[in-house]
């Protein structure tokens, strides 16, 4: 420790006048909570995913959207990615501060009703233009997309034309979420096994050496893309729209896979333990309603929910279209994810 | 209070014998009981989650005694070589590298971490290098390669520290003997270096292990994925993304049973590292003049002054060309801050209050009573982190909180909790010596003269002690404020201190942002260091 200690030639006085105002700021520290500012107007706490709450994300249009017609102040609070959503709820329990969790897909949505915290939204969404048919009670879909590898043509020539061709043909090195706690992640992990069934685990064996890294949430892996890390991102197939528009540049793009893409629909909820239960509801009408859904494609970059009044960006126009849509019940995840997910640990782990 | 002529019966003298280490025993025993509780709490089976059931359990344990083995072997094996050329040359600025040695164990380690990515990362300086040179190939900083190169950046300047000790602590005559002799360098070695590095050794070797095996913000950072994950990070996802709490408890179980097996098994050879802080001035030395030692000595403090420079340069090189003014003007980043401070404090002034109240009843142990054992074992039980890691105290503690408060608003009181617990090793150790050698000295003076408690606190012990006393303070806090592992745990957004938010910045690979941020936590934690030094242990000319 002598490495530290360097004479200074504070009066020790001086040190001791600070050492009441030191104390007085701890006591403040240790007391405050986040929402401890008075306000008159009611909070209403939405848990999300990081990158939903971004100053480039939908997060900040879609509160300001919501606050001008509800006389409350929306405040995000912010976890890795959707899975962890659903971790963090679980851990949370009854105790939760989350009046509306924003970003579960329907993956999770057996095992979210699960826990008994979720109330029903109350709303007729026969209108909604989904790729399936929804008529959850308690979950309202606010996107939709499709999972994809999105690689730099620039780098690669001639993406793989199938997952097959991906895990078992390509030397493409690539970047992944961690299922346990990404929707993406988990979306890969669901795709392996439509694809791949009993041999799953094989696969990511297979696959494993040529992960660069595995991260916790979308944002990471995909700012690891854009900084040149790897070829190959697992994204979704509306990903290139984003840089046609934003970065006028066709340079990324999605590659169509011969099996069929995993689909994904986000969703979002209302909790009981909520103080403001009809605040929580209407935040879900909110996000179906044109105004959110104009905002989504263009900040989520994920497929609108309603068709007829959103105008896409050209952009969309050049995405791909998979040829098959693959997706597992609610209930096949929920009986079976932990299974898969320890499938996928010990593939990854041989 | 008994007057003093009255001699005290012995049950009062026993009671005050131990009162303070008691009440500091039923604090530590609070924490840890509740982290037990919480852990049968938990419910579940673990018995399927065994490494012989369980494969992807099994390969977690293999994977952390490998990588602990792999580490403690390089570590303390290029150590050797360094602390020997250190010993037997002098060369412009070896005090202050010797001195330097000893930062990687108090800076932040997840600041260690942003180091070597900085260095060794994916758009760190050596693949910049390769690229110039036109190297095809690009070194790859995620998995077990990088885990290694962390955990000796960590431990092998600490390693060479202790052994240098070790080659000061051989008496000058023998150099000078073995000169007269002629003995060669291959001799010399062999009869005079050879048997104190081999006592020194097997102790170093076991306490890098354990520290190995016990990392996690290394193996968080630079895992890359499940493959690499030790035993705690292992307990860290199984508890945070799945809430599979057999597999903690299973988990937990192994971590202790290994941890246990490793601190008692290797206490012995603990107890054989040397602890004379390094003299400092070279021995005269009669061997190594020829031109091929003076290359390898020259090549080994060369390898030992990268592998500890290159990652704190790195990081204090990317804060000067980082995005200052950005990431001062974010308001987060001293939210963070404050919450460290309060966070370091807290659990400082609580270790050191416990640390007190051990050291009293210990040092009456070993003065009166002269029992030598049960000091050795009260000792012991402060280092029961050793044994039972925070990590797991701090996973039964956040099962037990979560079934009556929300753990995410309270995650900061627990994170304090547990390292005041992690600190209190530290205070016996700064404390305990001259706490004992004070009553020794002045114990029977005091009692002769009838001094009252109060009296004796003011007049002998606080003079005497006030140095000591700031030191722990000071070092206690600075490892709390420093701590990521339990934050990890129970941090949200909302609680971050500054370690949990310049691990997210690296998350999202903000590097230069995060290296701003690691240069404000670094100079926050000495100010706090320097400050408490001052204010508590008086000016350097106090000394009494």
């Amino acid at each position: 420790m002598n490495a530290l200690t360097v004479r200074c030639r504070v009066p020790a006085a001086a040190a001791l006048r600070l050492a009441p105002g030191i104390a007085f700021g701890m006591a403040l520290l240790m007391t405050a909570s986040a929402n401890a500012l008075a306000d008159d107007r009611p909070t209403l706490t939405v848990y999300t995913y990081s990158s939903f709450d971004t100053e480039w994300g939908p997060g900040p249009q879609i509160k300001s959207g919501f606050e001008e017609i509800c006389g409350c102040t929306v405040s995000y609070v912010a976890v890795d990615d959707g899975v962890a959503l659903l971790s963090r709820m679980r851990l949370e329990g009854p105790s939760t501060n989350a009046d509306v969790v924003l970003g579960l897909d329907m993956n999770l949505i057996a095992e979210a009703r699960e826990l008994d915290l979720l109330i029903p939204h109350g709303q007729q969404l026969d209108d909604l233009d989904l790729p399936i048919d929804w008529s959850d009670d308690v979950f309202v879909p606010f996107d939709w997309g499709y999972f994809a590898f999105v690689y730099d043509s620039q780098s690669v020539e001639t993406p793989p034309a199938s997952l097959r061709a991906l895990v078992e043909e390509s030397d493409l090195e690539l970047l992944i979420q961690d299922p346990r706690t990404s929707t993406p992640g988990l979306g890969l992990l669901l795709w392996v096994k439509a694809v791949y069934g009993d041999d799953a685990g094989d696969a990511w064996a297979v696959m494993r050496d040529r992960i660069v890294t595995v991260t916790s949430g979308w944002s990471e892996a995909y700012g690891l893309f854009q900084e040149g890390e790897a070829p190959l991102v697992l994204s979704y197939s509306t990903s290139p729209a984003y840089h046609i528009v934003a970065e006028e540049t066709d340079r990324y793009r999605a590659a169509a896979f011969d099996e069929g893409h995993y689909m994904q629909i986000e969703v979002a909820a209302a909790t009981n333990t909520s103080d403001h239960p009809e605040l929580a509801r209407s935040f879900l009408e909110y996000l179906t309603s044109e105004d959110a859904q104009s905002i989504l494609p263009v900040t989520n970059w994920m497929y609108p929910v309603r068709n007829d009044d959103v105008a896409l960006p050209a952009a969309f126009d050049n995405l791909i279209h998979p040829s098959e849509a693959l997706l597992f019940d609610p209930e096949t995840v929920r009986d079976n994810r932990s299974d898969w997910v320890d499938e996928w640990l010990d593939g990854m782990s041989r | 209070m008994a007057r003093r002529h009255e001699p005290l019966n012995r049950t009062a003298r026993a009671a005050a014998l131990w009162w303070p280490a008691a009440l500091a025993l039923s604090i530590v025993a609070t924490i840890v009981g509740g982290a037990i509780a919480g852990m049968l709490m938990a419910g579940g089976d673990p018995r399927g989650h065994f490494p012989f059931t369980d494969g992807y359990i099994r390969s977690i344990v293999v994977f952390t005694v490998v990588q602990a083995f792999l580490s403690a072997v390089l570590s303390v094996g290029l150590a050797i070589p360094v602390a020997r050329a250190i010993h037997r040359r002098r060369f412009p600025g070896r005090k202050p590298f010797i001195r330097i040695l000893g930062l990687p164990m108090v800076i932040p380690t997840i600041v260690g971490v942003l180091g070597i990515v900085a260095i060794y990362g994916r758009s760190g300086w050596l693949n910049a290098g390769l690229e110039q040179l036109g190297l095809q190939g690009r070194f790859d900083v995620y998995g077990l390669q990088g885990i290694l190169i962390a955990h000796i950046f960590f431990n092998m300047p600490f390693a060479a520290r202790i052994l240098l000790q070790a080659w000061e602590s051989v008496p000058a005559e023998s150099w000078r003997l073995a000169g007269q002799l002629g003995a060669s360098e291959i001799q010399t070695f062999c009869l005079v270096e050879w048997p104190v590095v081999r006592q020194a050794a097997p102790g170093l070797f076991a306490l890098v292990f354990l520290l190995c095996f016990t990392s996690f913000s290394v193996v968080l950072v630079l895992g890359g994925g499940p493959p690499n994950a030790t035993i705690e990070v292992a307990i860290y996802q199984a508890l945070r993304f799945d809430f599979d709490l057999p597999r903690v408890s299973a988990l937990a179980i192994i971590q202790v049973a290994f941890c246990g097996a490793l601190a008692i098994g290797a206490a012995r050879l603990f107890t054989a590292l040397p602890d004379t802080p390094p003299a400092g001035r070279p021995a005269v030395r009669f061997d190594g003049r020829a031109m091929p030692s003076r290359l390898v000595d020259g090549a080994a403090i060369m390898v030992g002054a990268v592998v500890l420079l290159a990652p704190l340069a790195a990081v204090v090189l990317s804060a000067g060309r980082g995005p200052i003014a950005a990431t001062l003007s974010d308001p987060a980043l001293w939210a963070a801050t404050g919450r460290s401070i309060a966070v370091g404090l807290t659990a400082g002034t609580l270790s050191l209050a416990l640390g007190l109240g051990m050291v009293a009843t210990l040092r009456r142990l070993r003065y009166r009573e002269g029992n030598e054992r049960t000091a050795a074992l009260l000792e012991a039980v402060g280092s029961l982190v050793l044994i039972i890691p925070p990590f797991v105290i701090g996973a039964g503690l956040f099962v037990l909180a979560r079934s009556h408060v929300n753990v995410f608003d309270n995650g900061l009181p627990l994170v304090v909790s547990i390292n005041a617990l992690m600190g209190l090793p530290f205070v016996i150790r700064v404390l305990g010596p001259p706490a004992t050698q004070t009553l020794q000295r002045h114990g029977r003076l005091t009692a002769a003269l009838g001094m009252r408690l109060g009296h004796r606190v003011r007049l002998v012990d606080w003079p005497l002690l006030r140095r000591p006393i700031a030191l722990s303070l000071a070092l206690t806090t600075a490892l709390a404020m420093g701590d990521f592992g339990v934050i990890a745990l129970f941090g949200t957004p909302e609680t971050r201190t500054l370690p949990l938010y310049l691990y997210q910045q690296m998350g999202s690979y903000q590097l230069g942002r995060a290296a701003v941020s690691a240069a404000v936590l670094v100079a926050t934690t000495l100010i706090m260091f320097l400050l408490i030094e001052r204010i508590v242990g008086g000016r350097a000319d106090d000394k009494a």
